[in-house]
């Protein structure tokens, strides 16, 4: 009990003070972590909205395989990134090993299947409500894709900010593809890891109460623009 | 629908300029493939922005145990590899993934245990008769199991002790697979004995009723190299940049900033290059 | 496109037949109206005739003198609208259909002009009362200015004053021009709104004869039996 009261005063002293190097760790993490969801929707939405409307032969399989890649092990998702970007490795040439790009590239395929499964399984359901409304008024699958994404946007909000969330709290990956280089590929999650292994408790308790704070305040955020929004748009 | 198609457009720019970032921004910097102990000590934090000053070369350190860092010089992932397992990294270089070897600095191994020390080691000089005499009381020890410097270290002082760690282990040797500091936290919360290098030791903020209980053994001693990676096995190593921190490593300017380093008034790392037996 | 040829059609599911060999041919001119019990099939031969499903047997075919489908729009039972502004949702069934966006803004005004919906044009559209929803879905529908506009119970779930409004304003699209093909189960409603019957009992094509036959000498028993009360009228 007295480490979590010593790192909570830690993390006040933190935030208090703004040092340069947490505000250089949490940028990076915002960075990296924003720009993967954002990826990961423009691969994910669109893929999971062409499952809902689209019969094809072997859908239930694919739908299955997607469902199960949401529990991807971040761990593994990193291991086989830094395969692929070693210098022994199919990709090394483009020398992206233990950049934050390699560690935005992680994420996406990390949290990709997650907005595609949930998307689909969102879209689905209204599809089922307007399908025939639609293909009356002469909606392809194309268009009635397009048409159902914007209008379950609010569930879509919802959905990606739970995979911002998950991007925001993993450390395997971006501890491997980034490696934790100091001024580098920092991140608050690697940089917790690192605190905890140097047996420096408080400190690391610290950091993640001001990850946990982050994440929450985003959610709260997100939370009451989407109930604004709803009011207004039904 | 114009808004969709202009923030996807949007994502995908922030994506690739990540992607591209690397490329055009700080082209001079180095990978250093290092320990974990190296750098949870806190010595590249104090030596390498002195190297950066004087050459504007980036040092960037990514800090595994010592198999992993050799590995990653096998596999051309890192331009320097800078660990403390002798044996290693001769066969490094043997197996032609390494130019030179060439010894920097050392610093020494510590025995840990819990006050109370149920082996009856504590104050003793001798690190071997120290091992004997855990392994007679089947005393909890905490190995770190990972490959590193310190746990090859760990293995050869089992065998200088006359013991087949491999048979004599029981429930009292726990291989715990962690780095430093978690295998000393485990230590700390199990009362149990441990092998660690003074550095990580010294700035452990986790000690619980764990101390140094012998210490000063030669045997002890942990000698440090660094080597180039293989320009001749893998093409894009940056062998100038590379070669240049190598030299200011083990010149009298890096010796001496090694030597510098101290936490609460005390050296931790021992500048040595030039001891042709180390 | 009109007339619309059905030969022999049949819709299965599962082994259940639902419409049972229907033979029939309808032309432009009369408001068609389509009674029966619950059950007989009239929902689903709508649907077969408007394209949303396809028979499992028989032939479907418009078979005016501009060959195929020509402009058909369908109003459901339940209306179902796009989370955005009742305007805009008139709108895109024009945009479907490759209207200008001058002509777009000028029709969809018009058409909720036509039908009251002026003053809530700019409200999100699901916010809107069921009648003046169903309002909207005539509107949206009228829009596309289509030669057959196909209704299903278009009333059944509104309140006098609503079913009023909406029975009026399929007069006014009647008057436009535009074929009426629709299901009720509400007999006055028929013989306000219906110059033929088409009577359905267990998806077969029972009888067929103008509404004033059809309700003061209808030529078969079930007919019989259903105007009189005696067989469920939903």
């Amino acid at each position: 009990m007295n480490d979590l009261a010593l790192a909570f005063k830690e993390a006040f002293n933190l935030i208090g003070h703004l040092e340069a190097e947490l505000r250089e760790i949490v940028t990076l993490s915002l960075e990296v972590s924003l720009t993967a969801v954002a990826a990961a929707s423009v691969l994910g939405l669109p893929l999971g909205a062409a499952l809902a409307v689209q019969r094809f032969r072997g859908r239930r399989g694919v739908i299955v395989v997607l469902n199960a890649l949401m529990g991807l092990p971040p761990v593994v998702v990193g291991l086989f990134v830094y395969l692929m970007l070693s210098r022994a490795g199919p990709l090394g040439e483009l020398g992206i090993l233990f950049t934050p790009a390699a560690m935005v590239i992680a994420q996406t395929i990390l949290i990709t299947p997650i907005l595609a499964a949930l998307s689909r399984q969102v879209i689905e359901d209204a599809w089922e409500e307007y399908r025939e409304q639609l293909r009356s008024l002469g909606a392809g699958p194309l268009t009635a894709a397009l048409t159902l994404l914007w209008d379950t946007r609010f569930s879509l909000v919802t959905i990606v900010l739970a995979g911002f969330g998950r991007a925001a709290a993993e450390v395997g990956a971006v501890m491997i593809v980034g490696g934790n280089i100091d001024g580098v590929t920092r991140v608050m999650t690697t940089a917790i890891a690192l605190e905890t292994s140097k047996g420096d408790l408080p400190l690391a308790l610290g950091l993640g109460i001001v990850l946990l704070s982050l994440v929450l305040a985003l959610n709260a955020a997100a939370y009451w623009v989407k109930e604004a929004a709803q009011r207004r748009y039904g | 629908m114009d808004l969709r198609t202009r923030g996807g457009c949007l994502a995908v720019l922030m994506f690739l300029s990540l992607c591209l970032a690397p490329e055009s921004s700080a082209q001079k910097f180095i990978t250093v493939a290092s320990t974990t102990s190296t750098e949870q000590s806190g010595l590249f934090r104090h030596i390498l922005p002195i190297f950066q000053a004087k050459t504007g070369i980036e040092v960037r350190v990514i800090a595994l145990g010592t198999g992993q860092s050799l590995d990653m010089g096998r596999r051309g992932d890192a331009d320097v590899v800078f660990v403390h397992a002798r044996a290693a990294e001769e066969k490094f270089i043997a197996e032609g993934y390494g130019v030179k070897r060439l010894p920097v600095m050392y610093n020494d191994f510590v025995l840990i245990g819990p006050r109370s020390d149920p082996a009856k080691i504590a104050g003793g000089k001798d690190s071997l008769a120290a091992l004997r005499r855990i392994s007679a009381a089947a005393a909890a020890f905490v190995s770190r199991g990972d490959r590193s410097g310190t746990h090859m270290a760990e293995l050869a002082l089992w065998k200088a002790a006359g013991i087949d760690i491999g048979k004599a282990k029981g429930p009292w040797y726990r291989d715990t697979g962690q780095g430093m500091g978690p295998a000393l936290n485990t230590a700390s919360s199990m009362h149990a004995y441990v092998l660690a290098d003074r550095g990580t030791w010294i700035s452990f903020r986790n000690r619980g009723d764990l101390a140094i209980l012998v210490e000063g053994d030669r045997r002890l001693f942990n000698q440090y190299g660094v080597i180039l990676v293989n320009p001749a096995k893998h093409r894009h190593v940056k062998k100038e940049m590379g070669q240049a921190f190598i030299d200011w490593l083990v010149s009298p300017e890096g010796q001496k900033a090694i030597a510098g380093y101290r936490i609460g008034g005390e050296r931790l790392f021992f500048p040595n290059a030039g001891d042709n037996d180390a | 496109m009109l007339p619309l040829l059905l030969d022999q059609v049949s819709f299965a599911v599962n082994g259940k037949i639902i419409v049972d060999r229907i033979s029939v041919e309808i032309g432009s001119g009369p408001r068609t109206v389509i009674l029966g019990p619950n059950g007989a099939g009239k929902s689903v031969l709508m649907r077969l005739c408007h394209g949303l499903l396809r028979p499992s047997a028989g032939r479907i075919a418009w078979r005016g003198p501009n060959e195929g489908r020509g402009r058909q729009a369908m109003v459901f039972q339940r209306p179902v609208m796009l989370r955005r502004s009742a305007f805009s949702n008139v709108l895109y069934g024009l945009k479907l259909v490759g209207v200008s966006r001058a002509e777009r803004e000028l029709r969809a005004g018009d058409v909720l002009d036509a039908v009251g919906l002026s003053e809530v044009a700019t409200r999100p559209a699901r916010v809107l009362s069921g009648g003046e929803q169903q309002r909207l879905a005539l509107a949206r529908a009228w829009a596309l200015n289509p030669e057959v506009l196909f209704l299903d119970e278009p009333t059944a779930n509104l309140d006098p004053n609503a079913t009023r409004d909406v029975e009026t304003i399929i007069s006014q699209i009647r008057a436009g021009g535009t074929k009426i093909v629709m299901t009720t189960h509400n007999l006055g409603q028929a013989r306000r709104l219906g110059d033929e019957i088409l009577f359905l009992s267990h998806g077969r094509l029972v009888e067929r004869s103008p509404v004033e036959q059809f309700f003061r000498q209808p030529a078969s028993a079930e007919a019989a039996a259903f105007i009189r009360g005696e067989l469920p009228w939903t």
